[in-house]
């Protein structure tokens, strides 16, 4: 036990806190050493990739998402798919809608762009709001860092899902639904990103090479652009890559509560709704968004700790002692050594 | 202790004033948007003489200072308005009214309380027992396969959203093994028994996924507190792993869940929500969405105001809470 913490606190001290640009490097050689992480980066590459490549996928189907096949579904038993396992087959891969027969696996992969895209986007605005917001009270007077902290305060205080469920309310059916469903998780929910930002700002301001830029004459938004900026780039990443995952599962509820992303745009949370009822005669319309939605949110936070991990390897390591694993600390602190 | 009394109330001041402040955005945000505000809140059926009736009630000829006050002045000591034929009076805590259900904001929002209190505290109790203990449990089997087997669960309880969960336990308990019936709401006053058997699977859902929460922090704050030195020098002298992890690591982890809980108070509401609609429970929640989709200002509002009272609530005493479980919080 001691062995290793002494290893793991000696290799800790000789790291580098702040991952500036020659930090990527030693960033990728850290989250290369874990396994869990990997596998994960890998997954939500592939989901990437299907959503970029969504319409040439349907293409070589030979489908759209949108399409109704009357023919496929039989309206005596009330819409339910004709042909085993809800009418997989050559011409359907996952099966068809029930009651309107649309092509499932095209809803899928579609759905796949709706719940990244929008995940991304909402995170986007979170974290350029949460920074410009942060960076701004950490600079500025002491009215300015009042005022900023304290509606950042009301932004945290504010419950999430029930604020972006009361926006969507108001703004017109007219504007489109995945890009105001992004629009309005980041705008209600950047408080975290901009206390991280302001606490990392107060910090690194007092250090000797921001006091020096500042003595050389430069102007306060040079300061923030070209020496804080890259500081602040650890702890903000850190967060977002674990709001991604976040937000993903809110536009999901969103959908889910037939307030998000509206139909005949696909939304995984959305077919949840209407698979509800139709589990016994076509079960893979439920496990196939629910299925999808498990393994992005899952990939997506098992790489999003593996970050946290890379980002900030002393909390890490001391986290690793302390799971009493002997042979994992050691092999962790020498690997530290090592590298 | 005049010390922390002070900082009691300055903490309750400072919740007030937000909520203040909440009231505000959220009037502003809703009645200050571009459009027929009279129109909107009345909803698509009404008449134009009904509009018209709507904008002289919400008063829409004074400034918007003047109509914050109003509202504000409804909240505080209620207020007298006309219905066309007659003076009806909202009393004290008045939200306004629904002008498409004919009814006081309040008097929904109390029907639906109580249902969505006993769904949130309920669930609440059970996710720190099994949160808190699934954590404890993991920083004593530390290293073990049964830690690497609960780290696991915890994480996909983590990354499952809520409403999958529920549907996924819904099909498989009440479809498919028949165990439970499809929940169907009884109050409590009606028949306790029942009350709990119809609640049992949403707390279990709701508290799954906060449960994980708890557990990951837990665990990795008891981690943490069994890396200090403290911890070394109780084992130098021989105290027993099971009072180590018990009762110190656990002292350790305690202000942290507080803070966590507080935090995850607004979540849960959020989670809550989803719940009510997946298994049709008649709460808060349900009603929200159902005002959502047909564009119900007045009930919106009232039910994020008073949503927003219970967070801020909630908030307000973990913070004091926490000042009392972690004695190196220096109390501004």
């Amino acid at each position: 036990m001691s062995e290793a913490l002494v290893a793991a606190e000696a290799a800790g001290a000789g790291v580098e806190p702040v991952p500036g640009a020659s930090g990527a490097r030693q960033f990728w050689r850290r989250l290369r050493t874990q396994r869990a992480a990997l596998v994960a980066a890998a997954v939500v590459a592939l989901l990437v990739l299907v959503a970029l490549a969504a319409p040439l996928l349907t293409a070589v189907e030979g489908q759209d998402p949108t399409t109704y096949h009357p023919s496929l579904v039989d309206s005596a038993r009330g819409g339910v798919p004709i042909g085993s396992f809800g009418g997989i087959g050559g011409d359907h891969w996952l099966g068809v809608e029930p009651q309107t027969g649309r092509d499932l696996f095209a809803r899928l992969v579609y759905g796949a762009r709706v719940s990244l895209g929008v995940a991304l986007g909402a995170t986007a605005v979170q974290v350029l709001i949460g920074v410009v917001v942060g960076v701004t009270s950490a600079l500025g007077n002491r009215w300015v860092d009042q005022l900023l902290s304290r509606a950042t305060d009301i932004i945290v205080a504010m419950p999430l899902m029930i604020m972006a469920l009361a926006l969507l309310a108001i703004v017109p059916s007219s504007f489109p639904r995945p890009v105001l469903v992004a629009l309005i998780i980041g705008f209600v929910a950047w408080g975290t990103i901009a206390k991280i930002a302001r606490a990392q700002t107060l910090t690194l301001k007092e250090l000797d090479y921001v006091a020096a830029a500042r003595l050389s004459g430069w102007s306060t938004w040079r300061i923030a652009r070209r020496e804080l900026l890259p500081g602040l780039a650890a702890p903000v990443i850190t967060y977002a890559a674990l709001m991604v995952p976040a937000n993903i599962a809110i536009e999901a509820a969103l959908s889910f509560l037939g307030v998000g992303v509206k139909p005949p745009t696909p939304s995984w949370g959305q077919m949840l709704t209407s698979a509800n009822v139709w589990y016994q005669a076509a079960p893979q319309y439920l496990l196939l968004p629910a299925g999808a939605l498990f393994v992005t949110v899952l990939a997506l936070t098992v790489l999003g700790d593996g970050v946290r991990t890379a980002l900030d390897p002393r909390a890490a390591s001391r986290l690793r002692v302390g799971t009493g694993g002997k042979r994992e600390a050691k092999a962790a602190a020498e690997k530290e050594v090592e590298s | 202790m005049s010390g922390f009394a002070g900082f009691a109330l300055r903490r309750a001041m400072g919740a007030v004033l937000t909520l203040l402040v909440i009231s505000v955005i959220i009037y502003v945000v809703f009645y200050a948007t571009p459009g027929n505000v009279a129109q909107i809140t009345c909803g698509p059926r009404c008449s134009p003489e009904q509009v018209h009736q709507v904008a002289q009630q919400l008063k829409l000829d004074d400034p918007l200072y003047l109509r914050y006050w109003h509202f504000l002045e409804g909240i505080l000591v209620g207020q007298d308005y006309s219905t066309g034929t007659s003076v009806a009076h909202c009393s004290a805590p008045c939200l306004g009214q629904s002008y498409q259900s004919d009814q006081q904001v309040t008097q929904i929002i109390l029907t639906k309380l109580p249902v969505s209190l006993s769904l949130v505290v309920g669930a609440m109790v059970l996710w720190l027992l099994m949160g808190v203990g699934t954590g404890v449990l993991s920083a004593w089997r530390r290293g073990r396969f049964s830690e690497r087997a609960l780290t696991g669960l915890t994480l996909a309880g983590v990354a499952t959203p809520v409403f999958v969960i529920g549907l996924v336990l819904m099909i498989v308990i009440c479809g498919q093994l028949e165990l439970l019936p499809f929940p169907e709401y009884v109050s409590f006053t009606d028949d306790p028994e029942q009350w709990a058997w119809s609640l049992l699977l949403p707390w279990f859902t709701l508290a799954l996924n906060e449960a994980a929460y708890f557990a990951r922090l837990t665990r990795a704050s008891m981690l943490e507190t069994l890396a200090e030195d403290h911890i070394r020098t109780f084992r130098a002298y021989g105290v027993g792993e099971r009072s180590l992890v018990g009762r110190h690591a656990l002292r350790g982890a305690l202000a942290p869940i507080i803070a966590l809980n507080a935090n995850d108070f607004g979540s849960a509401v959020g989670g809550a929500v989803l719940i009510e609609t997946l298994f049709g429970l008649p709460g808060i929640g349900q009603e929200l969405v159902h005002a959502v989709n047909v564009v119900d200002l007045p009930v919106v509002v009232g039910m994020v105001l008073v949503i927003g009272f219970f967070v801020v609530l909630a908030n307000a005493v973990a913070d004091v809470l926490y000042a009392v479980a972690d004695r190196r919080v220096v109390l501004t």
